[in-house]
């Protein structure tokens, strides 16, 4: 799935990103790579949304999202 | 005694407190920031220690050092060309993981490393135990754990430095594990590469680099035959984030870290969809408020200081000296008038500096570039570029070269073109000046409007050029929210005292120079000393004045104020004083007397939207000559800001007086 309909407080394991080179590359330099356990901080209808991941926090826009797939982590 | 000079390098991520260790190693005048990559200029601090003499250059913010982004690009080329002796890499504790991702590459590039634990306080608060020694051993160099704020651990850090330095011609460095594939590569790579490179270059890392298909690897070792392959980045990426796991799980247990809970509080209120921009508009109305009232207050006691007891003082001295009129016209009128007109405004601009840098070290201007960013998305820029914005209502210098954190190059020309509408400091006085003059009681009010024009011109040229001259599609918005934090007093003295000191160098020449040169304009003509109305500046005003006719102010001394202000905005007032004949030490009744003649509340208001938008002042023209690196867009910045300006001024000055 992508992370356009997670909810807050959810946490994902990262499976690819289908972007451009340049801002996948960013992410993957941030931290965001296969496997990475990623967890939604906030994720409304409107500005970007906010993930928390290796102890850090990132805002990415919405452009972005939806083209990160992930999948749930069953707890 | 034999000194023993050498180079070091600092490297870390953005937010991870590396100005401070900067300001803290050398006590040396730079910026603080705490949004994702503010240092984008190299910084140079000397330390002495013992009998070794550091050369400290601060690198830019960065995660890691592909050359993607231009901040990653100059860190690289400087630590491969530039030779540092030791790289002293800043590493947040409390983030390792993601901070070890660019150690990883800067101890494959060779040179001697030191890792400086840095937040080794927060890491207690948070309970993250780390194993230092075992970090040191996984990473084959010395980890030593500061505080930088608190300076605590520097001494040590020097220390480990100095012997780093010393021991670096049998340094050797560690071998992280990336599996078979890449190892195979490696060796490889290493039997073909031309003995030259091996030299020069540490060759496990062109190896690695030419594995993860590095454009300018390839072309450095050009004859060196390899398939593209478009995934190899991405496993390398990972392979490096899995040594990173293997390395942090021997030294520590991070799975069950909370994320700082003081900041996830603040961000429950601040990023709130419903009232993070309502409060991001009171944070800005206070940031005004503040930079008009309480800087005004000072203001006056400076202009008091100026007018009345300064050039009283000195006209008094010079008289007693018996000095000629003309010399006392050009010091007291000239110089003092011009240069103390514009050191008025010191507390205002100093306050404004205040507060831009209290956003950006809190943490909140990286709070405010999320929020911006759905507004941002419509003109087609994302909320990064209105950091670049905000920065603008300071200076539009150094504002312009902020936008290299903007990854996208269309995006980036937007973001430098649209700059200069925000209104800067220097802007600032003309305001005062005819607000004070002709809308006595609404000065706040009149100033405020400005500005928000400038934000609206701001928005309306990023949408037309998004649809024009720069199509495509915006950079998507990545950026990290790192933790709040007090900012260090003395890092925002020093960084305060930067800015004033660059605004009174700029009085102390440039606004001297200009004084002086103005006055001689107006006092003078090919036949020597005459009347301001026979001057050379009236003639040259005279001759330009028709363009501002339809404007409302086609007076030669207005024409010849907005030209001079080209030098330096501030000009323009400076300038005012000297044209219309006031002494500096002309009560406010005689200004108001000279300015009413000139000017209706109408025109003065239409005089006050050129002065915003118009042709930006010389050191902003270099700027974006040196950052868009071509006069073409140099020459339309100038040319496409004076037509804006002409235009609007036009509309407010000719719809004005149909209203009133």
């Amino acid at each position: 799935m992508s992370l356009t309909h997670a909810k807050k407080g959810e946490c994902f394991t990262l499976e690819y990103i289908e972007s451009g080179n340049r801002a996948k590359r960013k992410l993957q330099d941030m931290g965001l790579t296969p496997g990475v356990k990623i967890c939604v901080v906030s994720n409304s209808s409107f500005g970007p949304i906010i993930l928390e991941l290796r102890g850090s926090r990132i805002a990415l826009g919405r452009g972005l999202v939806d083209k990160i797939a992930v999948r749930r982590i069953d707890e | 005694m034999n000194m023993d000079i050498f180079k070091i390098a600092l490297a870390g991520n953005p937010n991870s407190g590396k100005t401070t260790l900067f300001n803290a190693l050398t006590g040396s005048n730079h910026y603080v920031g705490n949004w994702a990559g503010v240092t984008v200029e190299k910084k140079e601090g000397r330390i002495q220690f013992a009998e070794h003499i550091m050369d400290i250059v601060d690198l830019p913010g960065i995660y890691s050092l592909s050359p993607y982004t231009l901040e990653e690009k100059i860190s690289r080329d400087f630590i491969l060309r530039e030779n540092p002796d030791v790289v002293l890499n800043i590493v947040d504790a409390t983030s390792l993981e993601r901070s070890l991702y660019l150690t990883l590459q800067l101890i494959e590039l060779g040179k001697p490393v030191i890792v400086a634990l840095n937040m080794m306080d927060e890491a207690k608060k948070k309970n993250i135990e780390l194993d230092l020694q075992n970090l040191s051993i996984a990473l084959g160099v010395p980890v030593v754990p500061i505080v930088a704020l608190k300076k605590e651990g520097i001494e040590k850090l020097m220390q480990e430095i100095i012997d780093a330095h010393h021991n670096k011609a049998s340094y050797r460095p560690v071998k992280f594990n990336y599996g078979d594939e890449v190892e195979n590569f490696v060796k490889e790579v290493e039997l073909k590469l031309p003995k030259n490179l091996k030299e020069q270059y540490e060759s496990r890392w062109i190896a690695l680099k030419l594995y993860e298909r590095d454009r300018e690897i390839q072309n450095l070792v050009s004859p060196f035959e390899m398939e593209s392959d478009l995934e190899s980045p991405d496993r390398m990426a990972n392979l490096r984030y899995k040594a990173i796991g293997d390395i942090v799980n021997g030294v520590a247990a991070l799975e069950h870290i909370k994320y700082d809970i003081s900041t996830d509080r603040i961000d429950k209120i601040i990023l709130n969809p419903w009232i993070g921009l309502p409060i991001f508009g009171i944070v800005m109305w206070v940031v005004f408020f503040l930079t008009f009232s309480v800087g005004g207050y000072f203001a006056d006691k400076v202009d008091t200081f100026f007018s009345v007891y300064l050039s009283n003082g000195i006209s008094a001295i010079l008289t007693f000296l018996q000095a000629s009129d003309w010399m006392i016209s050009l010091v007291v009128d000239g110089i003092i008038g011009g240069v103390g007109g514009v050191l008025t405004f010191v507390p205002n601009i100093a306050i404004i500096f205040i507060m831009i840098s209290l956003l950006e070290d809190t943490g909140y201007m990286a709070r405010a570039a999320y929020l911006m960013d759905d507004i941002m998305s419509k003109v087609g820029l994302n909320g990064k570029a209105f950091i670049s914005m905000i920065l603008g209502f300071g200076c539009n210098v150094p504002a312009i070269m902020a936008t290299r954190t903007i990854e996208n190059e269309n995006d980036r020309m937007i973001a430098i073109l649209i700059n200069p509408f925000m209104s800067c400091g220097a802007r600032f006085p003309i305001y005062v000046l005819f607000s004070s003059v002709f809308f006595p009681g609404n000065e706040t009010a009149v100033t405020f409007s400005l500005y928000i024009l400038g934000i609206a011109m701001a928005m309306l040229f990023a949408y037309i050029f998004r649809k024009t001259l720069f199509k495509g599609e915006k950079s998507p918005f990545i950026m990290e929210l790192p933790p709040y934090r007090f900012p260090k007093t003395s890092d925002l003295l020093i960084h305060i005292w930067e800015k004033v000191k660059g605004y009174l160098i700029k009085a102390g020449t440039v606004i001297f120079a200009a004084s002086v040169v103005i006055w001689v304009v107006l006092n003078f003509n090919t036949t020597g000393l005459v009347d301001i109305t026979e001057s050379f500046g009236a003639t040259i005003g005279r001759f330009i004045a028709p363009i501002f006719k339809p404007l409302g102010f086609g007076t030669w001394q207005s024409a010849l104020s907005l030209i001079s202000g080209i030098v330096a905005k501030e000009i323009v007032v400076a300038n005012t004083s000297i044209i219309y004949g006031l002494a500096e030490n002309a009560g406010n009744a005689e200004v108001m007397a000279v300015l009413s003649q000139a000017f209706s509340k109408v025109s003065a208001y239409a005089f006050m939207v050129f002065v915003l938008l118009y042709t930006p002042c010389v050191g902003v023209i270099g700027v974006i000559k040196r950052e868009t690196n071509s006069w073409k867009w140099t020459g339309f910045s100038v040319l496409y800001q004076f037509l804006v300006a002409w235009i609007m001024a036009f509309l407010f000055y000719n719809v004005g007086q149909l209203i009133f």
